[in-house]
C-alpha cells in the first residue's frame, strides 16, 4: 500500500503538532477577495502583526461586483467600501491585486487555475467555501473563516485537524449530454449533504480521468455541498496540458523540475484511503434539484421524491422543501416553469461552460417573459467569449451578457431574484433566500440544461434539443 | 455566559431549541449582511429571513419567542451550519448571546470558526439532541450546563455524553482557541517546511 495524494501533500506541508494536538500546516497558496478579509486585516492592525509572505498570496474582488457597470464609485455604498478597504489592506501589505485595471479580475476561483497560481501539490486556502474547486490539480484546497485568514496571512500556516480520505470511483463512462455538473449533483443525492463531514474526496475512475480541467473544476466545486471541506483529482497529461505557459505556471527549466515532483504526487493504484465508495457513471442522467439543498437532486426524467419513501431523518427537511419551493411531491420536475435562468458562478462561469451555453442557445430564443443572464467568470474568460462571438450569439437569442463577478450565485450584488421567482441556475446552492429574494426559488442544473430551461421556459431535459 | 473569559470549560444558561436538520449559514446570515467591513451589528440581523418576513413583520421562529429571551444554549439537529464558510454566521450567533451550540453534527468549517471564536459547539446523539431539545420545549426555564471537561451537557436530572473534535476541546478548556500567537512562536520551523517545498523556488511570467 502506498500513500495517498491527500497524505503525501499534507506530509509535505506539516510544520509541526499544536499544543492543543491540531497540526500546523503551511499554506502554498492563499486567495484573497473583498468580502471575508476586511476584518482578518483589521485584527492584523490591532496586533501590530505582518503579512509573512506577502508574495503567497493574491487577491480579486468579485462577490460585491455589480455586472452591469464597473464604474467607480460603485453604485451600492457598501460595496463601494469594501472595495475601497481591499485596496487600501493589499497596497499597505504588498499582496497582488487582480483589480479591473489588471484585465484578470474575476471570481477568485476561477482567476487562480486560468493564470496557473493554483498548481498540483499545494495547500490552497481562501475566505471562501467553494475554494475546493482548485483540487481539480491534485492540490489540497479548502475554505477557511477569517480568523484563519488573519492566521495565514500573520503565519503563511494555520492550525488544522487532519481529515480522513475518501476515494470515490466513478465507473463507466458519462452519457452524451451529462457533465461533471450532472456527476456532482449525483454524488450529492447518493450519499447527502452530511456523507462528507470528516472527509476529503479523492475523485477516481474513468469517468473521472476523461473530464477536462474545468469538469473537474466543476466537480470538486461542490464537494463541500457535500459535506467534505475538500475534494481533489489526482494530476495527470490533462493537468500538465492545461498549466503549461499560464503566467505564474512554472517556466524554463522550473517545469520539468514541476513535472516530475507532480507526477511523484498522483495517488496510485495501490494507494490506501480511510474509505472507498463507488458511482455508476454511466446511469446518470442530466440532474435537477427540487429542494432546498443540493442534495435534493434528481434525474430531470425523475418524479419529484414523496415524502412517506424519504429515510425518516429527511423527511422534515423535504417537508420544509416543499412548502418553500411549492411543488408537490411525486410531480415530475421537467415541465417546471421558470422565471429567470442564470449561466456563471465559480461552479460553471468558465469558458468552456459559456462555450456549452451558447452551442445550445445559438439561434434559438428565451422564452418570452424569462429574465435569462449569462455572467462570464473572469474578465480573461469574458475576452475570450467575445473574441469567439460568444457574446453576441447569446445576445442574439435574449441573454443579458454581462460582466464578470459572482453575481445571482448569492446575490451580494444587484443581481437578485425577486418575490418568489424560479431560477434555473448554473451555481452551487438552493438554499432558502441564496439568490437574494428571501423567497426565491432556486434549481440547480448544467449550464445546458439552464439554457434549455430558459428557451423552453421550463424545465426540460437538453437532451431533447 | 461564562464566568471566565479565557476558558470555556462550563457553559450555562438556558436553552433555546432549533429543530430543524441542514441549517446553512446563508439562513444564520444572509449574504446582504456580509457588506460591512466589521462584525459589528450582526447579532441583531442572526437568522433574519427566518424571523421576520419581507414587511419587517415577525415570524413564528425561536429566536423571536419570548419563553427563550436570554437563552444562550442553543441546540439544534444534523449538519448545522453547512455551506458558506462566512465567519459571519457564528459571529451573528455569539453577538446574539450565545455561548454553546448543542447538536448532532456540524459542518465542518462552521464548527472551526465557532472554535477560533471560542464559542462552544459539542454533538450529541441524534436522540439525545432532540431529548435535550423536548426538556427545553418543556421548560424554556431550564438550566443547562455544558461541561467540556465532564464531556458531558446536564439539563434537570438528565446527563447527556457529548463528543466533539479533541483538539476544540483542548482548545477551549485551556482558553487558547486563539491560534495565531502559537503558530507564530514556530517561525523557525514554518520557515523550514517552506524551504523544503519544491515550489517555492520555481520563477514564473507572472
Amino acid at each position: 500500500m502506498s500513500k495517498n495524494l491527500f497524505d503525501k501533500v499534507w506530509d509535505a506541508h506539516r510544520v509541526g503538532s499544536l499544543p492543543t494536538g491540531q497540526d500546523q500546516l503551511f499554506i502554498g497558496l492563499h486567495l484573497v477577495h473583498e468580502v471575508t478579509s476586511p476584518q482578518a486585516f483589521g485584527m492584523l492592525e490591532e496586533r501590530g502583526l505582518k503579512v509573512l509572505y506577502p508574495g503567497r498570496s493574491f487577491a480579486t474582488c468579485d462577490h460585491i461586483v455589480p455586472t452591469d457597470s464597473r464604474a467607480r464609485p460603485f453604485a451600492d455604498p457598501e460595496a463601494e467600501a469594501m472595495m475601497a478597504e481591499l485596496e487600501k489592506n493589499v497596497k499597505k501589505h504588498g499582496i497582488a491585486f487582480f483589480d479591473f485595471a489588471s484585465g484578470r479580475q474575476g471570481i477568485v476561483h476561477v482567476v487562480g487555475p486560468e493564470l496557473g497560481l493554483t498548481q498540483p501539490g499545494m495547500t490552497i486556502v481562501c475566505g471562501d467555501s467553494h475554494t475546493a474547486t482548485h483540487g481539480a490539480f491534485g492540490a489540497i484546497a479548502f475554505g477557511i473563516g477569517t480568523s484563519q485568514v488573519r492566521d495565514v496571512l500573520a503565519t503563511q500556516t494555520m492550525a488544522i485537524d487532519r481529515p480522513k480520505v475518501r476515494k470515490i470511483e466513478v465507473t463507466g463512462k458519462l452519457g452524451k449530454g451529462v457533465g461533471a455538473k450532472d456527476l456532482i449533483l449525483a454524488i450529492m443525492a447518493q450519499f447527502g449533504v452530511e456523507g462528507g463531514l470528516g472527509y476529503a474526496y479523492e475523485y477516481a475512475g474513468e469517468a473521472v480521468r476523461a473530464l477536462s480541467m474545468e469538469g473537474r473544476m466543476t466537480l470538486c466545486n461542490m464537494s463541500v455541498e457535500g459535506g467534505a471541506r475538500s475534494g481533489y483529482v489526482s494530476p495527470d497529461q490533462t493537468t500538465y496540458d492545461y498549466l503549461k505557459g499560464r503566467p505564474y505556471a512554472p517556466s524554463g527549466a522550473d517545469w520539468d523540475k514541476a513535472l516530475v515532483w507532480w507526477k511523484s504526487l498522483a495517488s496510485q493504484a495501490d494507494a490506501s484511503f480511510d474509505d472507498e465508495k463507488r458511482v455508476d457513471g454511466g446511469a446518470i442522467e442530466p440532474m435537477v434539484t427540487w429542494g432546498i439543498n443540493p442534495g435534493h437532486a434528481i434525474g430531470v426524467g425523475q418524479k419529484m421524491p414523496k415524502i412517506g419513501d424519504m429515510p425518516a431523518a429527511e423527511r422534515d427537511v423535504a417537508r420544509k422543501a416543499y412548502e418553500y419551493m411549492q411543488f408537490k411531491e411525486g410531480a415530475p420536475i421537467a415541465g417546471t416553469k421558470i422565471n429567470v435562468a442564470f449561466v456563471g458562478s465559480c461552479t460553471n462561469g468558465r469558458i468552456s461552460d459559456l462555450r456549452e451555453a451558447a452551442a445550445f442557445a445559438k439561434g434559438r430564443k428565451v422564452a418570452k417573459g424569462v429574465r435569462a443572464l449569462v455572467v462570464p467568470g473572469s474578465m480573461q474568460v469574458d475576452d475570450q467569449a467575445r473574441a469567439e462571438g460568444l457574446d453576441k450569439v447569446f445576445a442574439e437569442a435574449g441573454f443579458e451578457y454581462r460582466q464578470p463577478g459572482c453575481s445571482m450565485c448569492l446575490a451580494m450584488n444587484p443581481d437578485k431574484l425577486r418575490g418568489d421567482e424560479v431560477s434555473a441556475s448554473s451555481s452551487n446552492r438552493n438554499f432558502i433566500g441564496r439568490q437574494g429574494s428571501p423567497r426565491g426559488r432556486t434549481l440547480l442544473m448544467s449550464p445546458s440544461m439552464v439554457v434549455a430551461a430558459a428557451l423552453a421556459g421550463e424545465v426540460v431535459d437538453a437532451r431533447s434539443l | 455566559m461564562t464566568t471566565n473569559d479565557s476558558m470555556r470549560a462550563l457553559s450555562k444558561g438556558r436553552g433555546l431549541p432549533l429543530r430543524e436538520n441542514d441549517v446553512d449559514t446563508d439562513r444564520i446570515i444572509p449574504a446582504r449582511y456580509l457588506k460591512w467591513v466589521t462584525f459589528e451589528g450582526l447579532g441583531k440581523h442572526a437568522f433574519q429571513d427566518a424571523r421576520f418576513d419581507e414587511a419587517g413583520k415577525a415570524k413564528d421562529h425561536p429566536f423571536n419567542d419570548p419563553r427563550y429571551k436570554g437563552a444562550s444554549i442553543l441546540v439544534v439537529n444534523r449538519n448545522f451550519g453547512c455551506g458558506s464558510s462566512r465567519e459571519h454566521a457564528p459571529q451573528a450567533l455569539a453577538r446574539a448571546g450565545i455561548t454553546a451550540l448543542v447538536g448532532e453534527s456540524f459542518a465542518e468549517i462552521f464548527s472551526g470558526n465557532c472554535v477560533t471564536l471560542g464559542l462552544v459547539a459539542v454533538r450529541l446523539s441524534s436522540e439525545d439532541a432532540m431529548a435535550l431539545q423536548d426538556q427545553v420545549l418543556a421548560d424554556p426555564s431550564l438550566s443547562i450546563e455544558v461541561d467540556l471537561e465532564a464531556r458531558e451537557v446536564r439539563a434537570g436530572s438528565k446527563r447527556y455524553a457529548l463528543s466533539m473534535p479533541e483538539s476544540q476541546r483542548q482548545a477551549l478548556v485551556a482558553g487558547t482557541w486563539d491560534s495565531t500567537g502559537s503558530l507564530l512562536s514556530n517561525i523557525q520551523a514554518i520557515k523550514k517546511t517552506a524551504s523544503g517545498l519544491p515550489y517555492m523556488a520555481w520563477k514564473s511570467a507572472g
